[in-house]
């Protein structure tokens, strides 16, 4: 056997997946199943005592969704990975691993609205208290720290504006905090940066955007770099501690460099619930087989795209982190060599009034609330994903009533610069 | 050999190779890590012998407790420690006095003694530190695909079904040169913030 190194777009198609062993199948099937057999008494004891590898039930494990989760796994340059049905079940299912009640974590104010949402409010009354820091200022993650901090969480490609996160310094943060480095990639995807290459302990995405790619299926996934030490004692206790749970296993001891994983799958979701259909696996493995073509293509198009908004009269502003202008471009090209992914906002220089009508006037852009599609999309982030945040907020996080944030598709660029110039003209 | 990290070859050549395996530190007690990597070994055929002077006069899935590796009194191929990295050393000298000699002394996954590696290979002994045979033969056959972990292999070809007792090709290529470097890095961090 040798040992080489195949390429990413090699791991995007044939990562996990092996031709079926009963009937051959060569596409993974889609084990559309609650649970599986036991050979015997003594074979399901093994299996609920997590001595033997196996399936059990689709809320703790599927075949279709193991394909998925090493795919991801290995994209990412992750020990293992645990797929769940959504970006947001992924943040809960971490969390939970990683906080008590009256615990703390740190996450950048640049981030997706839900996300902000979800730890603001929903993550509050559980006990687990967010505190926000600057990535833009990496000293305010350092002021932030405290005792009770358990984690630090950023975007790689921060919502809504597309901004780069410099990861080395907020990872140099936490490696001195003592505490696991999360980074949510749904933006960038592993084909524009691996978070694990630059300090990330965690990697989290939302499936449903670039990585499955097609908007059709929602999911979600929690990627273990084996990087951190949960050994503490008594810091991380799901981890280093004997689970009643399970008899007294201690999950770190047991599994290693992918004890967080196993964590997340036997702690989380087996407990909260939150499984991803196998249909969904399939379909978000059928996308990820062409993301090196597709996000190659984002990335071209989104350039084009903002360079064409950028010397358009109407436009006050772009942000786009691959213009030479941008704040971001030397983070975006240490970071993300390959292209500054396909999300990125720009104001208008008639303010809401004019983005409101831009988005009412354009035709291929489809108006609605996702982005990393093949189709190319449009939102007026104040009124929508960010409608939630207070007006200082908004502009804290890049969604001021000014702006309009783009995903843009993999259609051929002509047409989408075309739209986008009859729906700014008139 | 570099012990930060081992090729996929090295563990795969190990695992092709050995038969017997004597494991030092071996528990009865079902919800401990020996007691279940030695049940799976024992499942995927190898000839498993449990050392553990605590233990003798009993027998862990069939098979008599020896008190120490010297009590075996037959060739063994490999010793699987399973002990902290301070109680490693002895075992090693204990192992080097066998006649013959094992082929391979594997330190469990957390045990590490650098020391007691180089002296074991300074005599021709392979030696594995701080990975899992269970572990890495889950990984390298891919059956710990099923927990979502990243075997680090690519195969093409349909595999048999997976039966109890059966041994499982690990002949599958390799992904990112076979490294296992992720699993240091903790131990290394470690060391860096000391």
């Amino acid at each position: 056997m040798s040992d080489r190194l195949p390429g990413f777009s090699t791991l995007a198609v044939h990562a996990g997946a092996q031709p079926d062993p009963t009937t051959g199948a060569r596409a993974t099937p889609i084990y559309q199943t609650t649970s599986f057999v036991f050979n015997d008494a003594d074979h399901a004891a093994s299996l609920f005592g997590l001595q033997a590898f196996g399936n059990i039930y689709t809320r703790i494990g599927n075949p279709t969704n193991a394909v998925l989760e090493e795919r991801v796994a290995a994209l990412e340059g992750g020990t293992a990975a645990l797929a769940v049905a959504s970006g947001h079940a992924a943040q809960v299912v971490v969390l939970q691993q990683l906080l008590q009640p009256g615990d703390e974590f740190i996450a950048a104010r640049k981030l997706y609205g839900g996300s902000i949402n979800q730890f603001t409010h929903a993550f509050k009354s559980f006990g687990w208290n967010v505190v926000w820091a600057d990535p833009d200022d990496i000293s305010s993650f350092e002021r932030a720290v405290t005792p009770r901090t358990k984690a630090i969480f950023i975007e790689s490609i921060a919502n809504p504006a597309g901004s780069i996160t410099d990861i080395e310094a907020i990872s140099t943060v936490a490696r001195k905090a003592g505490v696991p480095l999360i980074v949510d990639n749904t933006l960038a995807s592993p084909y524009l940066i691996r978070p694990i290459d630059h300090g990330a302990d965690i990697v989290v995405h939302s499936l449903t955007k670039f990585l499955g790619g097609h908007g059709n299926s929602l999911g979600g996934i929690i990627v273990d770099a084996g990087t951190f030490d949960w050994s503490t004692e008594g810091k991380y206790p799901m981890l280093s501690e004997p689970r009643p749970e399970y008899h007294g296993i201690r999950l770190q001891e047991t599994f290693g460099n992918f004890a967080f994983a196993i964590a997340c799958r036997v702690l989380g979701l087996r407990d909260l619930g939150p499984a991803l259909s196998p249909f969904n696996a399939f379909m978000i493995l059928t996308g990820i087989e062409t993301l090196p073509l597709r996000m190659q293509k984002h990335c071209d198009n989104a350039k084009a795209v903002a360079e064409f908004l950028a010397g358009h009269p109407a436009v006050a502003s772009v942000s786009y982190a691959g213009l030479p202008s941008d704040k971001y471009n030397q983070l975006a090209r240490k970071y993300a060599p390959k292209g500054a992914g396909a999300v990125f906002t720009f104001s208008l220089k008639g303010g809401y009034d004019a983005g409101v009508s831009l988005v009412s006037k354009l035709q291929l852009f489809s108006h609605l609330a996702n982005v990393g599609d093949t189709r190319s999309l449009v939102i007026h982030p104040a009124s929508t994903t960010h409608s939630q945040l207070d007006d200082a907020a908004k502009v804290k996080s890049g969604a001021g009533p000014d702006v309009v944030r783009l995903s843009v598709g993999i259609e051929d660029k002509e047409d989408l610069i075309a739209d986008l110039e009859q729906a700014l003209g008139a | 050999m570099n012990h930060d990290a081992y090729p996929d070859n090295y563990i795969r050549g190990i695992l092709n190779s050995v038969k017997s395996i004597a494991m030092v530190g071996a528990s009865p007690v079902n919800v401990r890590p020996s007691y279940f990597a030695f049940k799976y070994l024992a499942q995927r055929g190898y000839d498993m012998i449990p050392v553990n002077p605590g233990h003798v006069g009993k027998e862990l899935l069939g098979k008599p407790f020896v008190a120490s590796l010297s009590d075996i009194g037959r060739p063994i191929d490999m010793i699987d420690i399973f002990r902290n990295s301070s109680h490693i050393m002895p075992v090693v000298e204990e192992a080097l006095r066998l006649d013959p000699l094992p082929k391979v002394i594997w330190m469990q996954l957390g045990a590490r003694d650098d020391a007691a590696a180089a002296k074991a290979e300074s005599v021709g002994i392979k030696v594995v530190m701080n990975r899992c045979p269970k572990i890495e033969y889950g990984r390298l056959s891919s059956e710990i695909s099923w927990m979502g972990v990243n075997s680090r292999t690519l195969s093409s070809k349909r595999a048999p079904v997976p039966t109890q007792g059966m041994r499982l090709s690990l002949n599958r290529m390799s992904v990112g040169g076979g490294d296992t470097a992720a699993s240091d890095r903790a131990a290394k961090n470690k060391t860096e913030q000391s």
